[in-house]
């Protein structure tokens, strides 16, 4: 079959490429593009290891079809950072040791980041919900809901 | 020179608390050194390296739960354009009965291991490999998979540990006769190993007893559930050399393990560890790593093979299940007069559940004048267990702990008093043999007894629940480096994964014990070609002999640097001393210019000798056994049956945490996984022997709203075999929780509850039946 033909935005770049109907945006942004920082866990959205933003809106990149992203935009764990000024969160997460192995780390970023621009303000409870689609094995979660809550403090100003 | 490694070590040992106040970095929450590339996206792990020219690897599975495998056609995959290769059992050499090693805190079998990443003469449970292809894309490597034609004859299945006990169940190996029982078994069974702990006379002891509580608990088995699924990439060369990269918790184990598979030498295999994406145990083994190997030396092209969640489930890991016995007796005033546990452990498809850890540990926490653990390591259709933190110790505990805590409630005496009186301390003759040195039980029990959790009232319809808990933590064999650059910085070579910031620690300790700045000293894990050999990152020893490995490796350099200034200066040796990071003349002489620190000795480094290199190659000894106390308070909601966890507190004894942002993020990871295992995790089988629930919407693993803030408190029973006082960690925290929140729950509910999960159907069921 035929690959198709795809322009889109990632991470603010113009970008183009070829993909299969039937590969997914996880598969095009870790394999075609080398994006490896969105990861593979499930290829179920039940991980949310591969969260990345489309258009803004918080989506598993595996069950996004790579041809879909047409027109869009899409932003990876890669675009959080600006030049060497790490995000606050990103920052956060390292002063509160939020991660341990960190393979769920760009997940989580990505889906705080997208937590922070909707609510400036979430409780403990809001963000407890909101990060429930993307699981942690190793830290139990503590760390990295105090570092979200204290980056919405600081960014808060 | 000697005079000024034993004052390093000195300083060390003897008074610690002096020393412990001039302490720099240890004890300190320095920035992690690989934090910015796990932030960023950066980090490469298992899936994330490409090669060019790189095949996809696939595995073709059993759909059968037993079955002998009569004949593999591979043809019709081979012939599909694009398929470049196929294996199967033809493809590995057997190894004899009895090919055995120790790894780890698991025993290493071959020629199971062998049957393990590929079947030989039967399927043995349902994910087990049978065959796979390497082709030029996923795509085209999951159409060979089905084109190979297996044909299977379908052989009666057994899951339950108790079933596959019973005479005549269905053989997982036919010409199993169970070890350790005199006389030796005439007839084979599924019982492959009988183990026995303790010590005095148990029938004395019960007669002494005023109450005697026996129950029979049953748990199902668990998995690690690392977020990160199993990936490797292998390069084979024409020549025979050949190259890994893999996730692992052990890069020096997997290469052996690969090498002897394959019948290579263990030096013509190069293993990278990639960064890993969580391990806990299951990941000190190997899976697809030698199918890979195997895959690239047909193909002469390099190999990638990734698993999905589904194949996580169905052929890697988990933890055992089990059935277990308890039965225990104290006086009125709350003495334990004799202690007994029967423990049934389902071992999967192949000997060596973790039985013994788990008898051994059972009654750890306690000293005992009469106790006796036996084990059973029984095979069954599921896949092998591997390690699971603290490998068996949480099941044997939920045993234990539930009865010591029905013992106490009977006696009307509060729980953590009624451990207490019985609690193991330095000079105790453990369950299991060896008499105690210094150990943190006491200290946790009565830190718990403090705690404002332990003191604050619970609200209507919560119940709380305590538990203690208990890990060997190992040492072993670990090498490390320090290179002197020529700007005077340090990088730090060391072997063992990271799973959680050890290379952090490991900084911390060598800058500390060098006595520099720490972002002078880079880490780095070397692949299998930079270091002597380093055991597997488990057993919670990285952060124990790691320290031990860069200590000897900063004393080994200081000596060196001490040589050159003395050189330099023309003083003797011994009246040169190291302070602060400076080569410093003693005893009347006099320093010329100075002292000499590191750089002003690094840049004359090719004039006063070479290049200056630190090194210790070493197996650690004196792991210092951990004990923990855990809190939890539950809500139970009576119309659902879902128990939610509404306070947890962790305490636990580290000996020393060199970096305490990580060793409570060891607490709380291992109670969050507790809670899970407690609550909601279990594989479900149906009829024909296969999972129902291979993946994580069914398999359900706590999420952030699941759970509370976990609070921890680190209790420092300084170790004293280690140079800072470090014991390990990483897997005494998954230990109590099982019993504390089962605990919690007959608090809440007056019910107890002898089966794990304890979820919602399986509470509403209770609740109901309570009337």
């Amino acid at each position: 079959m035929a690959k198709k033909h795809i322009t889109t935005t990632i991470n603010g770049d113009p970008t183009e490429f070829l993909c299969d109907t039937e590969q997914t945006l996880l598969d095009v942004l870790r394999d075609e593009l080398r994006l490896t920082g969105s990861k593979e866990g499930c290829a179920s959205g039940d991980c949310g290891a591969c969260s990345v933003t489309l258009d803004g809106r918080l989506v598993c990149a595996c069950l996004v079809l790579a041809a879909e992203i047409e027109g869009h935009e899409v932003t990876t764990i890669e675009g959080m950072a600006v030049g060497d000024q790490l995000h606050p969160l990103q920052q956060k997460f390292l002063d509160h040791a939020a991660l341990q192995c960190g393979v769920c780390t760009p997940g989580f970023l990505v889906a705080a980041k997208a937590l922070l621009d909707r609510n400036a303000n979430p409780t403990e409870t809001e963000v407890r919900y909101w990060l429930a689609g993307n699981l942690c094995r190793c830290t139990g979660y503590d760390k990295i809901v105090r570092a979200v809550l204290d980056t919405a403090a600081v960014m808060r100003g | 020179m000697a005079a000024a490694v034993e004052k390093i070590f000195d300083d060390t040992v003897t008074d610690r608390e002096t020393r412990d106040k001039t302490l720099k970095w240890v004890g300190t929450r320095a920035p992690r050194p690989d934090g910015v590339d796990k932030v960023t996206g950066r980090a490469k792990f298992g899936a994330d390296t490409y090669l060019p020219n790189m095949l996809h690897g696939k595995v073709l599975r059993s759909p059968h739960a037993h079955a002998r495998i009569r004949s593999i056609d591979m043809s019709k995959a081979l012939a599909l354009p694009g398929v470049k290769a196929a294996v199967n059992r033809d493809d590995f050499p057997d190894h004899p009965e009895g090919a055995v090693q120790p790894a780890g805190e698991m025993v290493i079998d071959y020629r199971d291991m062998t049957r393990n990443i590929m079947a030989r003469e039967k399927a043995l449970y349902e994910g087990h490999a049978v065959a796979a292809v390497a082709a030029v894309n996923e795509r085209v490597a999951r159409q060979a998979l089905s084109l190979i034609e297996v044909d299977y004859e379908i052989l009666p299945h057994v899951i339950d540990v108790e079933e596959a006990m019973k005479p005549g169940a269905p053989l997982v190996r036919e010409d199993l006769i169970t070890e350790g029982v005199e006389p030796a078994p005439e007839e084979p069974s599924n019982i492959a190993k009988r183990v026995e702990f303790g010590h005095g006379d148990l029938d004395v002891g019960f007669a002494r007893a005023d109450v005697i509580i026996e129950r029979s608990f049953k748990t199902q088995p668990v998995h690690q559930g690392y977020i990160e699924p199993h990936a490797c990439l292998a390069s084979f060369s024409e020549d025979g050399q050949a190259e890994l990269w893999c996730s692992t918790q052990g890069h020096y184990v997997a290469r052996g393990h690969c090498a002897r598979l394959l019948q290579m030498d263990v030096s013509k295999l190069r293993v990278t560890c990639s960064e890993i994406g969580g391990g806990f145990g299951g990941k000190t083994v190997v899976y697809l790593e030698p199918v890979a190997l195997a895959l690239s030396r047909k193909a002469c092209q390099p190999v990638k093979m990734v698993m999905t969640r589904e194949e996580v489930f169905r052929a890697s890991g988990p933890t055992s299940g089990a059935s277990m016995d308890v039965r225990i007796g104290a006086t009125k005033d709350g003495r334990i007069t004799a202690g007994e546990a029967i423990l049934k452990f389902q071992a999967g498809a192949f000997a060596g559940s973790p039985v013994p850890a788990a008898a051994m540990c059972a009654f750890a926490p306690y000293d005992l004048e009469n106790v006796r653990t036996i084990g059973f390591d029984v095979l069954s259709n599921r896949p092998k267990v591997a390690a699971y933190r603290a490998p068996g110790a949480p099941l044997g505990e939920y045993a234990v702990e539930s009865v010591v805590d029905e013992l106490a409630k009977n006696l009307a005496i509060d729980p953590l008093e009624f451990r207490l009186k019985n609690a193991a301390k330095e000079g105790s003759d453990s369950s299991y043999g060896p008499k105690f040195g210094p150990i943190g039980c006491v200290e946790t029990l009565e830190t718990a007894q403090k705690h404002d959790h332990y003191l604050s009232t619970l609200k209507p319809g919560q119940g709380r629940g305590v538990a203690s808990g208990y890990w060997f933590n190992i040492g072993g064999q670990t090498s490390a480096t320090l290179n002197l650059c020529e700007d005077g910085s340090v990088a730090l070579v060391v072997g063992t994964p990271d799973v959680g910031g050890s290379r952090a620690s490991l900084a911390m300790m060598a800058a500390e014990s060098l006595g520099i700045e720490l972002d002078k000293v880079r880490p780095l894990i070397g692949d299998t070609s930079a270091l002597g050999y380093n055991m597997l990152t488990g057993g919670s020893r990285v952060t124990f002999a790691g320290g031990i490995a860069v200590h000897g490796a900063a004393v080994d350099m200081i000596n060196q640097l001490r040589e050159r200034a003395a050189a330099t200066w023309d003083v003797p040796i011994d009246d040169v001393e190291w302070h602060g990071g400076q080569a410093v003349a003693v005893n009347g002489y006099k320093d010329q210019e100075g002292p000499m620190g590191m750089l002003d000795i690094a840049k004359d480094m090719a004039k006063s000798g070479g290049p200056i290199v630190g090194r210790c190659s070493t197996n650690a000894q004196g792991a210092g056994p951990s004990f923990g106390c855990h809190i939890v308070d539950v809500d139970v909601d009576k119309e659902t049956g879902k128990v939610s966890v509404a306070r947890y507190t962790v305490i636990q004894d580290a000996g020393k945490a060199v970096h305490p942002s990580y060793v409570e993020g060891q607490y709380q990871g291992g109670a969050v996984q507790g809670i899970g295992w407690a609550l909601n995790e279990e594989y479900i089988y149906d009829k024909n022997g296969k999972v129902e629930n291979a993946g994580f919407l069914d398999y359900r693993v706590p999420v952030c709203s699941d759970v509370p803030m976990i609070d921890t408190v680190i209790v420092e029973v300084p170790n004293p075999t280690h140079p800072y006082g470090v014991r390990g960690v990483g897997e005494t925290p998954l230990v109590p929780p099982l019993a504390a929140i089962s605990n919690a729950v007959e608090n809440a509910l007056d019910i107890r509850f002898t089966e794990l999960p304890m979820s919602p159907p399986r509470v509403l069921a209770a609740i109901e039946s309570a009337g």
